[in-house]
């Protein structure tokens, strides 16, 4: 575990970086890490997709499936895709600042 | 007389009416159970079917066997779960009321949910192990495959036993080599998870056994249709993998008269307490087992903890006390790995798998993380240990909460 200084905010971040306490997150720091992952300019579409995410992690204490996401906001898988390329449920757990979505093992 | 009803007499629904008729008082309480099929069957040996390991015989037993004196079993299916008036309707014309539901109806595989998954190729060049049909059907396909890319792709998560598409694929290396083809077979491995293994401590210990066994990963795959005529799945992003077999996964969900009673989330699974069981909307209504939307594996094992725990809480709360947070998400499954060896894995909500030694009384300690002969005949032994122990709701020697003890956790 170590920790990173993103968008003026000292956050604790694992080796994947995603970050290991949700309540750290700020908008800032999602705008910075959206531009790491690819995405330079959020729009709405992006934030409504962040915001449920934050707060369906604040009830359920974990990222959402990409099936939750979808259904909650009524968005398309192919639209997801579009605004979170490669991977949205992981890519959108970490600009929201929670953990990585897992399996099992 | 107070009314227990139980839907489905699957793994789960058994156990817990097993417990439930020993520590409820049969003077007040009736208990009642339902479900469609006759038949009961030991999911976890699907996976050894296609390889011919277990036949038909070793999976199949008549439900009401495993039935305790005392609890009403009705053979139908469930068509309507009223939880406003606290009553089901059944198929077979019956209304049943009841003072506590427990729904415990499971999941099952929905091939129809992926475009030109479930249409003219399934069951000829697209399969499944998780069906009773599937696995037989297989069985019946790999007898005369000439080999070729086998594809194993899982749609989308949660599923059911969440290792068992990896002991699928490292008994197809055992198999295919038993049977001096495997160098006409490639294995592959396209899942949506980041990886086939995702937690650090298990990715470390196991990442190298799906090297060494040649078995190919594709990670973050996220199906969006097969093109059967092509012989190709397609992901949302437009990656495309081909195959000449495709063995999937098909998208797990709960039964759909949980879905139409308003009780399920977006995959019919019942949103519970983590702890508890207890439905979030009806405070006499639980879910144990696959139904229940818990964060833990979906498997056999973790119904058994669930119910040893969930069986005195429940009783505690029907005599106006509150319920204990007791149940952990404790799992603990053997994987088949192979060339007789397995593995063992345990871990609970908050501690992932973990390398070490796991005690068990009689029989132990089996290691874990570790790939062992012991550990593969663990994985048989369970068979007997299902239905002689787990089903009849007897107490195993283990703890159901998860324990530390031999476990190296640095
Ligand atoms: C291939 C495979 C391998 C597995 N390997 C393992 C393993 O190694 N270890 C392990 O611990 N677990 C394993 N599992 C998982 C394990 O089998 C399940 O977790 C377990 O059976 C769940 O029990 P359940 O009672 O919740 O559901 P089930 O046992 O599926 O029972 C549900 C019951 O509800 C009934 N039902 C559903 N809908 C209706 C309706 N509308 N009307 C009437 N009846 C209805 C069904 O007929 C069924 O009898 C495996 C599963 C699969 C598919």
């Amino acid at each position: 575990m170590s920790t990173r200084t993103i968008a003026g905010k000292t956050v604790q971040m694992n080796d994947e970086g995603f970050m290991t306490n949700p309540s750290e997150w700020t908008r800032e720091i999602a705008a910075e890490v959206a531009k790491e992952e690819g995405l330079p300019d959020l729009n709405t579409s992006h934030w409504k997709v962040i915001e449920f995410c934050r707060s369906d992690a604040t009830s359920s204490g974990k990222s959402p499936t990409l099936r939750r996401i979808t259904t909650a906001t009524g968005l398309s898988t192919k639209e997801m895709f579009a605004l979170f390329p490669k991977g949205p449920a992981k890519k959108v757990a970490k600009i929201s600042g929670l953990g990585k979505p897992e399996g099992c093992v | 007389m107070k009314k227990l009803l139980i839907l489905g007499a699957g793994t789960a629904g058994t156990m817990a009416a097993n417990r439930l008729s020993r520590l409820l008082d049969a003077s007040e309480w009736q208990i009642t159970i339902v479900d469609q099929h006759e038949t009961h069957y030991y999911q976890p040996g699907y996976l050894f079917i296609p390889f011919g390991v277990y036949g038909k015989n070793d999976v199949i037993k008549p439900k009401r066997d495993f039935m305790p004196n005392g609890v009403h079993l009705v053979m139908s299916a469930i068509e309507a779960i009223e939880a406003e008036q606290n009553r089901v309707r059944l198929a077979n014309g019956q209304t049943l009321g009841y003072d506590f539901l427990i729904i415990a109806t499971g999941a099952d595989i929905y091939p129809k949910q992926t475009p030109g998954l479930g249409e003219d190729e399934w069951g000829k060049s697209i399969q499944t192990f998780y069906s009773f049909e599937g696995a037989v059907a297989l069985h019946e396909h790999l007898k005369h495959w000439p080999g070729g890319r086998l594809v194993l792709n899982v749609v989308e998560n949660p599923i059911k036993c969440p290792v068992a598409p990896l002991e699928f694929l490292m008994l197809a290396d055992w198999f295919f080599s038993e049977k001096g083809m495997r160098d006409k077979v490639e294995l592959i491995y396209a899942t949506p998870l980041p990886g086939a293994f995702t937690k650090p401590k298990a990715s470390k210990m196991l990442g190298h056994l799906l090297t060494e066994k040649g078995i190919q990963v594709v990670p973050e795959f996220m199906i969006e249709r097969v093109d059967p005529e092509a012989k190709k799945i397609v992901a949302y992003d437009e990656q495309e993998v081909s195959y000449d077999l495709l063995v999937s996964v098909p998208l797990n969900m709960g039964a759909e008269v949980v879905g139409k009673a308003g009780l399920g989330d977006e995959l019919n699974f019942v949103p519970v307490d983590k702890h508890t069981f207890l439905s979030t909307r009806f405070a006499n209504v639980f879910a144990l087992g696959d139904a229940a939307a818990v964060p833990a594996s979906k498997a056999g094992s973790v119904a058994h903890f669930a119910v040893e725990t969930f069986g005195e809480n429940f009783v505690r709360y029907t005599e106006g006390q509150a319920l204990k947070p007791v149940f952990d998400g404790h799992a603990n499954c053997f994987i088949e790995s192979g060339f007789g060896k397995g593995l063992l894995i345990d871990f609970n909500y908050d501690t992932e798998p973990l390398p070490g030694r796991y005690p068990m009384p009689g029989v132990g300690p089996f290691t874990l993380l570790e790939e062992s002969e012991a550990n593969h005949w663990g994985k048989l032994m369970f068979k007997w240990m299902y239905w002689h122990i787990l089903l009849k709701g007897k107490e195993l020697p283990l703890p159901a909460q998860m324990s530390m003890v031999g476990k190296w956790s640095k």
